[in-house]
């Protein structure tokens, strides 16, 4: 039998097709297997608690731990920020909680928002390369900037607007660099990370330990005898969303 | 190989045209060539509308390629010759369609580099990952019957038995492609504009109207410049085909009027009072909007009068109109309308710039460039009979 360079190049490329198929099947058994099975032991999650927050107007000591911290770049075009904590009047993360003749607490007042660390995160469902991913020891939400390609399909599916985009290359904005921790790149998503670098080294997150009131509770609220446990046991505390079914980490004390 | 050489030679008019569309190729490699090394900050998608035209364009264009069904099934599964002519042009269309869909995927992309990560770390979970193996798969599809029939056409035999199953298979695919698309939407919590269990059968609907309007005047253009005839009964056939489905699709449209403005529940209707009435003084959409809604008007009284849907001069109008409207509702509404306002209540105004419309035109042009080419090649080899 005669093999025209026609009938190899045809074969050659089936083979090759093959191959490929091959890996795809591989590597989805091998997603699904590492997909099953979860041994939560912790639960990262934050109280906020708006009397002591809200005591003293204009105060952004959190935010502006965090932006040092992370090397978060400040541009001034609203379009292109990058924010991983920042103020939000009362009103907007809570739209529906004080309608017509209820009391208007904190009615304007701006108070802090972040990545919910949900326990059924929509953003993680929904990455095609699974570059952010909740992590099964702690429950916080991570990132990979290296493996993100930028499809911002994560920032549609969050509920709650916490993730930014990289819209241009983030390192000439950054004011102060730190060296400690790694700055990213053009056409990646990036939110906050619940200051995992810190809570490795045994330090709690920045913006808890920026905020001279005290108002950011951090704990575990895998542990019920938690200082946040306990807080949200005394106190009536409010949920962003809670009707979605994503379960955030970050309560509210009214 | 392909019967290529058959692309490369052509009249004047023929070679001005691929001229031109090299030439918008160009402008839009040149200005992706600017988003690469800027950034996607060039455009004019922001934190709060973090997707645009680009994907946009990509749902749109996923209907279009996902309407080759429209003549694929009729032809192979009722065995309606009539559509023997023009079913090789619905299948290379959707070919054309679904690259340019991958395009418009690519183009959005912040590290396009990376793209393959999608395959490297297949996550069965996400949607996205769905798309891309329906897509990729369709276009497989396509393109290996398209190649197989017209070979079979050029050699006068009939077409090889083992291509019948792989038709058949590609009428479920062709489904699916556009479910997996308003899946990508509409399982997402929190957008409640496409939080529609609609959505899905909406999106078919307008793509069996845009994508036949499309393909008539695809033949209707090549009736004039190439003396190609698809047969009356065919123009008319996937006309009636235009008109079920507008009318199937202006239906749904109404019932999501119905459910979000009867109810009134706040956090719906704020989307559709953005797009439809404007909101905090932005009316920016909703312009547009109403011309998608009042197109639809005049194109159902054009498709659905048969003596107007049958004139040769009113049928073109028709499947203008149903374009349009369809382009505009799906190409540039609702990808905005599910972003504003935002999960805080901004409305944010998303503009397109000009080098966003740029590298658009740019994928529209190597979309024209292949469907011409495989016209050209599919007109040749029947010619040469």
């Amino acid at each position: 039998m005669r093999i025209t360079r026609k009938d190899f190049l045809r074969l050659s490329g089936l083979g090759l097709l093959g191959v490929a198929g091959r890996m795809a099947v591989r590597g989805v058994a091998k997603a699904s297997a590492s997909s099953a099975g979860s041994n939560a032991t912790k639960r990262w999650g934050m109280v906020i608690d708006l009397q002591k927050c809200c005591r003293e107007n204009g105060c952004d000591r959190c935010i502006k731990a965090c932006n040092t911290a992370h090397n978060i770049p400040q541009f001034p075009d609203r379009a292109h920020e990058v924010k991983w904590v920042w103020n939000q009047p009362f009103e907007t993360v809570f739209p529906l909680v004080q309608t017509d003749y209820a009391r208007r607490a904190y009615a304007g007042q701006p108070i802090p928002v972040m990545c919910n660390h949900c326990a059924s995160p929509p953003c993680v469902r929904v990455c095609p390369t699974q570059a952010t991913w909740k992590r099964e020891e702690d429950g916080i939400v991570m990132m990979d900037w290296h493996r993100c390609i930028g499809c911002r399909y994560c920032m549609a599916a969050c509920p709650y607007g916490s993730r930014s985009f990289n819209w241009q290359d983030p390192r000439p904005a950054i004011a102060a660099l730190n060296p400690d921790f790694p700055t990213r790149t053009k056409g990646v998503v990036e939110k906050c990370n619940f200051c995992e670098e810190r809570l490795a080294r045994g330090l709690g997150p920045a913006c808890v330990e920026a905020c001279q009131e005290k108002a950011l509770i951090f704990g575990d609220f895998a542990d019920s005898d938690s200082e946040p446990r306990r807080l949200l046991r005394s106190r009536f505390a409010l949920q962003r969303k809670p009707e979605l079914g994503t379960s955030p980490s970050i309560y509210y004390l009214v | 190989m392909f019967m290529l050489e058959k692309a490369i030679v052509g009249g004047r008019r023929y070679r001005v045209w691929m001229l031109c569309l090299c030439g918008l190729i160009l402008a839009g490699v040149l200005c992706y060539l600017r988003q690469l090394t800027q950034g996607l900050a060039i455009t004019g998608m922001s934190r709060d509308v973090s997707w645009g035209l680009y994907i946009a364009q990509f749902t749109f264009f996923v209907g279009v390629a996902a309407s080759a069904v429209m003549v694929v099934l009729p032809y192979y599964l009722h065995d309606y010759k009539a559509f023997g002519r023009i079913t090789i042009l619905g299948e290379l269309l959707a070919v054309g369609a679904v690259t340019m869909c991958m395009l418009f995927v690519f183009v959005d992309m912040g590290q396009p580099t990376r793209v393959l990560n999608v395959l490297r770390y297949p996550t069965p979970w996400s949607l996205m990952f769905w798309d891309f193996i329906s897509l990729g798969g369709y276009l497989f599809l396509n393109a290996l019957i398209s190649v197989i029939m017209l070979r079979a056409e050029r050699e006068e035999v009939p077409p090889p038995k083992w291509i019948k199953p792989i038709v058949i298979l590609s009428i479920p695919w062709a489904i699916s492609i556009h479910t997996v698309t308003a899946f990508l939407y509409s399982g997402l919590p929190g957008h409640t504009f496409w939080m529609t269990a609609v959505l899905a059968p909406r999106f078919l609907a307008s793509a069996f109207a845009s994508g036949p309007a499309l393909l008539i005047l695809l033949c209707l253009v090549l009736r004039k410049v190439a003396g190609f005839d698809a047969g009356c009964e065919a123009i008319h056939k996937l006309g009636i085909i235009v008109t079920y489905a507008m009318v199937i699709n202006v239906f749904l449209i109404s019932v999501e009027f119905f459910t979000v403005f009867y109810s009134r529940i706040p956090e719906h209707l704020e989307h559709f009072r953005y797009v439809f009435l404007g909101l905090d003084g932005n009316y920016h959409l909703a312009p547009w909007m109403w011309l998608s809604l009042l197109l639809s008007v005049p194109a159902l009284a054009l498709l659905l009068v048969p003596a107007w849907r049958n004139s040769p001069r009113l049928l073109p109008l028709a499947c203008v109109f149903v374009f349009v409207s369809l382009w505009l509702d799906k190409g540039l509404g609702l990808i905005v309308g599910g972003f504003t306002p935002s999960p805080f209540g901004a409305v944010t105004v998303y503009t397109p710039t000009w080098p966003e419309a740029t590298i658009v035109a740019g994928v529209w042009a190597i979309g024209a460039f292949i469907i011409t080419v495989f016209y050209k090649i599919t007109l040749s080899v029947r010619e040469a009979h």
